[in-house]
């Protein structure tokens, strides 16, 4: 269970990025974060592991207050929540492995993880997480080397293998072509599903947020516009949180029956 | 086609404002110009300038051919010099690494006193050139070659921190933000995060340093430095000019391999 309460984030610039934001995140609900650019989405979900600083407001995971944790046990409240990034955020230069791995790092020692001496476990649970995303083969192949989806799975196996009761992923799809967006987003919602975890997913396209999440939060100016079942989305509804457009091409039903197949 | 007979609109690439302006620098520039250069003419002794061809050629003259038998005093003193250069650039890298995560703004551990400490140690290191350092450190600790490699590595640190801070503030933070993410401690942060994305220019940055360093300690032997350089100074003040043309055709050879060696290196990192 995540609990957002009056969270509150204006940045030293002047800018309210989120203005008095309270979500309640029951466990195992996905949950699809949209909104226009700047509506403060990135912002919410890097104030939840405190990335960025929020203001004012609470944020608890099942019972902790995480606004309230000192720097110690603010990174072993981190290990238990995953994060996934727009641009993969792998860290280019290392292999595949040593990628996954670092998803492990709030458990092993400073030397140990210099010299990479990872415990068994770990690199077993690393091969098999790349091997549940498809990448067995990849292991040793530098982070740099791998096409854009194949990256993006990469970044899927390092937030899993923290063994994470939340996950947090910023706008997974946006450096992805349609097909490959949305074989990224199918296998984060099925692994959500397989392990129970609660997600917010941050996304710009409407389609697959109302394919893939349980429930739209729409954002706009840092403020929560909508907050229902995706089927709620009606053009009224995307003209509040995006401005006025000619919605009726979004015809995703059809598109997703379609779809559900791949 | 499609405009309108008499529209004709204009497009100027700069202002007219403007174009006057850098019309007026370019006059400006072009009165220093011929004002300096009346002034140095009448400064020249035209005496020895039009004497300087003879001149050099009667120098090379005396110069051709190079006495080959010292050679055999060279292997030694060019040895050292390699090996003053290869130290002092060892010594440098290790106290420029620390000194450059403190002076980066993204991994200072204080922006108030301890940045400030860390730019200082860079402009200082950077200001004073090696043959200065040498002269000093020779009057410190005497002559050898121990005030060459401390020359050396007291110039260096500047050069590599500050070439080295400025590639970790260019990092992607993001990859930074993602290894935060996952708990880890500062340390791992670095380690992760952070070095992996600075370790080529790290890399390029020292062996370019050390190609520098090559050449900078075949004249700190003029200030009595060690190295190659105390040859040279003798065979100078000698009028041994077949010995100063071998000599000189040494350290052409070594810092051609240096620079062959780096080129190498960089371009196997990268």
């Amino acid at each position: 269970m995540l609990r957002l309460k009056n969270l509150t984030k204006r940045y030293p610039t002047g800018d309210l990025a989120l203005d008095n934001v309270s979500i309640e995140i029951p466990t195992g609900q996905v949950l699809a974060l949209i909104g226009p650019s700047g509506a403060g989405k990135s912002t919410l979900i890097r104030c939840i592991n405190r990335l960025v600083e929020p203001s004012s407001g609470s944020v608890h995971l099942n019972d902790q207050n995480l606004c309230l944790l000192g720097k110690h046990s603010l990174r072993s409240a981190r290990r238990h929540i995953g994060m996934i990034f727009q641009e993969y955020a792998l860290v280019e230069r290392l292999s595949v492995m040593e990628n996954v791995l670092s998803g492990r790092l709030g458990y092993v020692g400073f030397w140990r993880s210099l010299l990479r001496k990872f415990p068994q476990k770990d690199i077993n649970a690393a091969f098999d997480l790349l091997g549940r995303v498809g990448l067995e083969d990849m292991a040793y192949k530098r982070a740099d080397a791998l096409s854009g989806g194949q990256r993006q799975r990469v970044g899927i196996a390092r937030a899993l293998i923290q063994d994470p009761e939340l996950l947090l992923v910023d706008e997974p799809t946006a450096s992805l072509d349609p097909r490959t967006s949305r074989q990224i987003m199918r296998i984060i919602s099925d692994l959500c599903q397989e392990r129970d975890l609660t997600a917010v997913i941050n996304i710009h396209d409407v389609p697959l947020a109302k394919l893939f999440a349980q429930r739209i939060v729409g954002l706009k100016q840092g403020q929560i516009v909508y907050d229902g079942n995706p089927d709620g989305l009606t053009s009224e509804v995307l003209t509040q949180i995006y401005g006025e457009e000619d919605w009726s091409a979004t015809g995703d039903h059809i598109d997703s029956q379609n779809l559900r197949g791949i | 086609m499609g405009t309108v007979m008499g529209s004709d609109r204009q497009w100027h690439h700069r202002p007219l404002k403007l174009k006057l302006l850098l019309w007026f620098c370019w006059l400006l520039g072009l009165g220093i110009f011929i004002t300096c250069w009346n002034k140095i003419s009448e400064k020249t002794m035209w005496f020895f300038v039009t004497d300087a061809p003879s001149q050099a050629k009667d120098l090379a003259t005396r110069m051709v051919p190079p006495r080959w038998d010292y050679l055999d005093n060279l292997w030694l003193p060019i040895w050292d010099t390699f090996n003053i250069a290869t130290l002092g650039t060892l010594i440098a890298f290790f106290i420029a690494v620390p000194v450059a995560f403190c002076a980066a703004r993204n991994t200072t551990p204080n922006t108030f006193l301890v940045r400030p400490i860390a730019l200082f140690i860079i402009a200082s290191s950077r200001s004073i050139n090696s043959l200065i350092w040498a002269l000093m450190l020779v009057t410190i600790i005497g002559p050898g070659i121990l005030a060459g490699i401390i020359a050396i590595g007291l110039r260096s640190i500047g050069f590599i921190a500050k070439l080295l801070y400025e590639a970790i503030e260019e990092i992607e933070p993001v990859q930074v933000e993602a290894i935060t993410a996952t708990g880890a401690s500062g340390g791992q942060v670095l380690s992760f995060g952070i070095f992996p994305q600075v370790l080529p220019a790290l890399a390029g940055i020292s062996v370019y340093r050390w190609d520098i360093n090559i050449r900078e300690s075949t004249i700190l032997g003029l200030v009595g430095a060690g190295g190659i350089g105390l040859q040279l100074e003798a065979s100078i003040s000698t009028l041994a000019w077949t010995q100063v043309s071998i000599i000189l055709l040494v350290i052409l050879i070594t810092v051609i391999l240096s620079e062959w060696v780096s080129a190498r290196v960089r371009y196997s990192i990268i």
